[in-house]
């Protein structure tokens, strides 16, 4: 009895338990695990995956996938420096050139995300297709806007939101844990919230219940496409330079582990988003981890691979018990 | 009886858990005959066929086909030993050839690879059977869904089978395709094949049918040649009533209160082009109206129209004196409508939501401002329905896939009556809940009909709709073919209707 109660503790509490252990057991065997270097390098790391994440964790909320958000960040880091550098047109001052640039990529991205619930809740195609094709087809539109060119630029005002610091905090962790603390309480206090997890737990009984579902699930698939452009212009702003083969390459998967083993149920109906946080964190410390004490990345990806098997069984058993 | 019989099952029992499925149940089938099974839902027809084709093990009973004892371990096996059933939804592939369709799981090969050659005379024979000379090779999605129907039917009875198992085979059929599949049945019985046709459509029975058994509650109840018996004790059998029936409720309605409120919502003509074809009714403020019909009738169909959950193909509806055409649910939701769905699981609850939440599903738009859901005045509510309707649950945060049957079914009430309704449609709302609740929400449906509400209650269980409703239309196809009202409601009369409609409906 007492052995199904652990289970169903662990269940679902078992990542943050997890994540507790590990950070414990860097602080004994790494070195210089506990500076504020170390903190901001995770940080730095861990940033664009929990952005993307949160994005996705309401996409799954609603039963859904959301495959396209890696293209789309590289579409907001193609088109963003293109503004802010003036190759598209000329803009007087900086600031204001780099406001257009963001408002511009931001509003690209949530198009596109929206285009993306459209598809799914206009023609009924599986999100996993519907996704696929910007997921394909989006790192093409991004390539093809800068003609397959390194875009390098040096724009302190642009490069804030990735190398700034606020109290010696970098300002893309401020941004995530304000994003975190929004969707959760998004999903938690508001109507939209709830119709989007009532969809995701029986879409029929949502539809009869005067859910619109239709306009819920583009609502969710643009806030990803939106969320995913913030990471897209992080990203370009750590690096000093865009390259449209690689900006988010992947990172949808990376998504895809941090809400599973966040706790968040893949087939929708009940998310977390501090599960995703989470969850995201301790995909990175383990990796952290690893690479510290001299494992070789390529490892660390098998033990990545450990970590969701564990979690997702974990789940599955805490839902039994 | 007049054939040899091919097939004979007798004391046929079977058990789920504690449930009894079966109670020394028996059926005989002649040869080239063609059988009805009727019988409601959860007689045990379907358990019966079950056995009979290996999905399940018998507990008790003796089964002799052609002569000799029977029994299988899978439908597989009971194909090959020339049992072969038919199920409503018909499983091809429309982009494969007809060949392809026919031979599908049974290929011919030749040195491991297909025999191609072999395969199409094969299909070309075995179409011939039923009088179809078509080119094997076209796809079969160009053929129209007539022949389609056919091919089916060719590829389920194959070569060898003796006894066909129907199972509600016109549900998705129109008229001309009933009627190929009529042709096809005669064929099979001037064969000399015996089937089993298992169907609601009495009309349908009496057209192609020899002998007929009939289940209630696991058991046979009758069994004969079906012109001797009529509609009338053919429908009083299969649903248990005997005609002249000790007085006193069986339910908790109380009498039936007759309103003397205003027409709310009116239809006629109503259709949706497939299983309602012409329903016509009214309801009233405070009163409690009942469909009824066997299964199939189409109520629960005329239901969703009302709701705008399935598009009308035809006629009109009048809420409050105004054309009424909900494009979407959530107009009718808008309009003062709530429906309480048949399936709660797969329609009504949202499992791994709480009982909260489940309950201000409709609602919650309405007390949020500015997007933020009112938590305060939601817990107020919800706790005020946990209490009027006598919810039994920890609190409003349990999740409701932990509550009973009957205690969900409450919540789901709640979740339209706080939308405060006009109308209220209730879909079988007591189907699968213990006895208990059961009177706690007929007797729950009765007031709130006397506080002002209109209510349209759907219920298989003839008890329910006499002693609940007022006013009863009964629907039979597709039709409404008879308005009982006041006084006249009574069980002679709503079987009367079911079983022969039209006279009813003429002299109403």
């Amino acid at each position: 009895m007492s052995d199904r109660g652990l289970m169903a503790f662990l269940g679902r509490h078992g990542t943050l338990a997890a994540l507790i252990v590990l950070i414990a057991l860097n602080i004994l065997i790494t070195k210089n695990f506990l500076t504020l270097q170390t903190l901001n390098v995770n940080l730095t790391q861990v940033c664009t995956i929990v952005i993307v994440a949160v994005g996705m964790t309401l996409v799954i909320a609603t039963g859904g996938i959301d495959l396209s958000v890696g293209s789309l960040m590289a579409i907001a880091g193609a088109l963003a420096p293109m503004i802010f550098l003036g190759t598209l047109f000329g803009i007087e001052t900086v600031w204001f050139a780099v406001t257009v640039a963001v408002i511009v990529a931001l509003c690209a991205t949530t198009l596109f995300g929206a285009f993306n619930g459209w598809l799914i809740a206009r023609f009924n195609i599986q999100p996993i297709v519907a996704t696929l094709v910007l997921f394909i087809a989006g790192r093409g539109i991004a390539q093809v806007m800068t003609n397959g060119n390194l875009q390098v630029f040096k724009v302190p005002e642009f490069q804030i939101i990735g190398l700034g610091r606020v109290f010696g905090i970098p300002v893309q962790a401020i941004l995530m844990v304000i994003i975190v603390i929004a969707a959760a309480w998004v999903l938690r206090r508001t109507v939209f919230g709830r119709q989007l997890l009532a969809i995701g737990g029986n879409d029929r009984a949502a539809v009869l219940a005067g859910v619109p579902v239709a306009r819920v699930k583009i609502a969710v698939y643009a806030i990803s496409g939106f969320l995913a452009g913030i990471a897209g212009l992080i990203v370009i702003a750590i690096n000093s330079a865009s390259d449209a083969n690689l900006v988010g390459l992947g990172i949808e998967l990376d998504a895809i582990a941090a809400v599973a083993v966040g706790g968040t149920l893949l087939s929708g109906g009940r998310a977390t988003v501090w599960g995703t946080l989470v969850g995201a964190l301790t995909i990175q410390i383990v990796r952290y981890t690893l690479l510290a004490n001299g494992v070789p990345d390529a490892a660390a990806m098998v033990v990545k691979a450990a970590i969701i098997i564990v979690a997702v069984w974990l789940q599955q058993r805490g839902k039994r018990a | 009886m007049a054939a040899p019989p091919l097939l004979t099952m007798t004391g046929m029992t079977k058990r789920f858990g504690g449930t009894v499925a079966l109670d020394d149940a028996s059926l005989h089938v002649g040869t080239g005959e063609v059988h009805a099974l009727v019988g409601q839902n959860g007689a045990g027809k379907s358990t019966l066929i079950k056995i009979l084709t290996g999905y399940y093990r018998k507990d008790r009973g003796e089964v002799n086909f052609a002569g000799k004892p029977f029994e299988v371990a899978s439908p597989r096996a009971a194909q090959d030993a020339a049992i072969s059933t038919i199920y409503q939804e018909i499983n091809l592939v429309p982009r494969q050839s007809v060949t392809e369709n026919i031979c599908l799981g049974r290929e011919t090969r030749r040195f491991g690879l297909l025999d191609w050659r072999a395969m199409h005379d094969e299909a070309r024979a075995l179409l011939r059977r039923f009088n179809l000379n078509i080119d094997v090779r076209r796809p079969l999605g160009q053929f129209s869904t007539a022949t389609q129907q056919m091919i089916a039917i060719a590829r389920a009875i194959g070569f060898s089978a003796r006894l066909v198992i129907m199972d509600e085979p016109t549900s998705s059929l129109d008229d001309r395709e009933t009627g190929v599949l009529f042709d096809v049945v005669r064929q099979l019985r001037s064969e000399g094949l015996s089937v089993i046709f298992v169907s609601h459509k009495l009309d349908e029975l009496y057209a192609i049918c020899e002998r007929v058994t009939i289940m209630r509650d696991g058991r046979t109840v009758h069994s004969s040649a079906l012109s001797e018996i009529g509609k009338f004790d053919l429908i009083s059998t299969m649903l248990g009533r005997e005609i002249v029936r000790a007085s006193g409720q069986a339910t908790a309605f109380g009498a039936p209160l007759v309103a003397s409120g205003s027409a709310l919502f009116s239809a006629e003509g109503l259709s949706d082009g497939r299983q309602v074809r012409q329903v016509g009714f009214t309801l009233r403020k405070g009163e409690i109206t009942g469909f009824a019909g066997l299964l199939g009738a189409g109520r629960t169909e005329t239901a969703r129209l009302i709701f705008g959950a399935s598009k009308p193909s035809g006629g009109r509806m009048m809420l409050d004196g105004a054309p009424f055409a909900p494009r979407h649910p959530a107009d009718a939701i808008a309009a003062g409508i709530g429906f309480c769905t048949e399936d709660r699981k797969i329609e009504g609850i949202v499992p791994e939501m709480t009982v909260a939440e489940n309950m201000m599903l409709a609602l919650m738009p309405k007390l949020a401002r500015a997007g933020i859901v009112d938590e305060a005045r939601q817990r107020d509510i919800v706790a005020g329905f946990i209490e009027s309707l006598g919810i039994k649950c920890a609190g409003p945060d349990q999740k409701i896939r932990e509550l009973s049957g009957g205690n969900q079914q409450k919540v789901l009430l709640g979740r339209w009556l706080a939308l405060s309704p006009r109308l209220l449609i209730l879909d079988e709302p007591t189907r699968g809940i213990d006895v208990g609740a059961k009177a706690e929400i007929q007797k729950l449906v009765n007031r709130l009909a006397t506080e002002g509400l209109a209510v349209l209650m759907i219920s298989s269980e003839l008890e329910e709709v006499i002693e609940g409703a007022a006013r009863v239309f009964v629907l039979r196809e597709g039709h409404s073919v008879a308005e009982l009202t006041p006084g006249e409601v009574t069980e002679t009369a709503v079987l009367q209707a079911m079983a022969h409609g039209a006279a009813v409906a003429a002299h109403v």
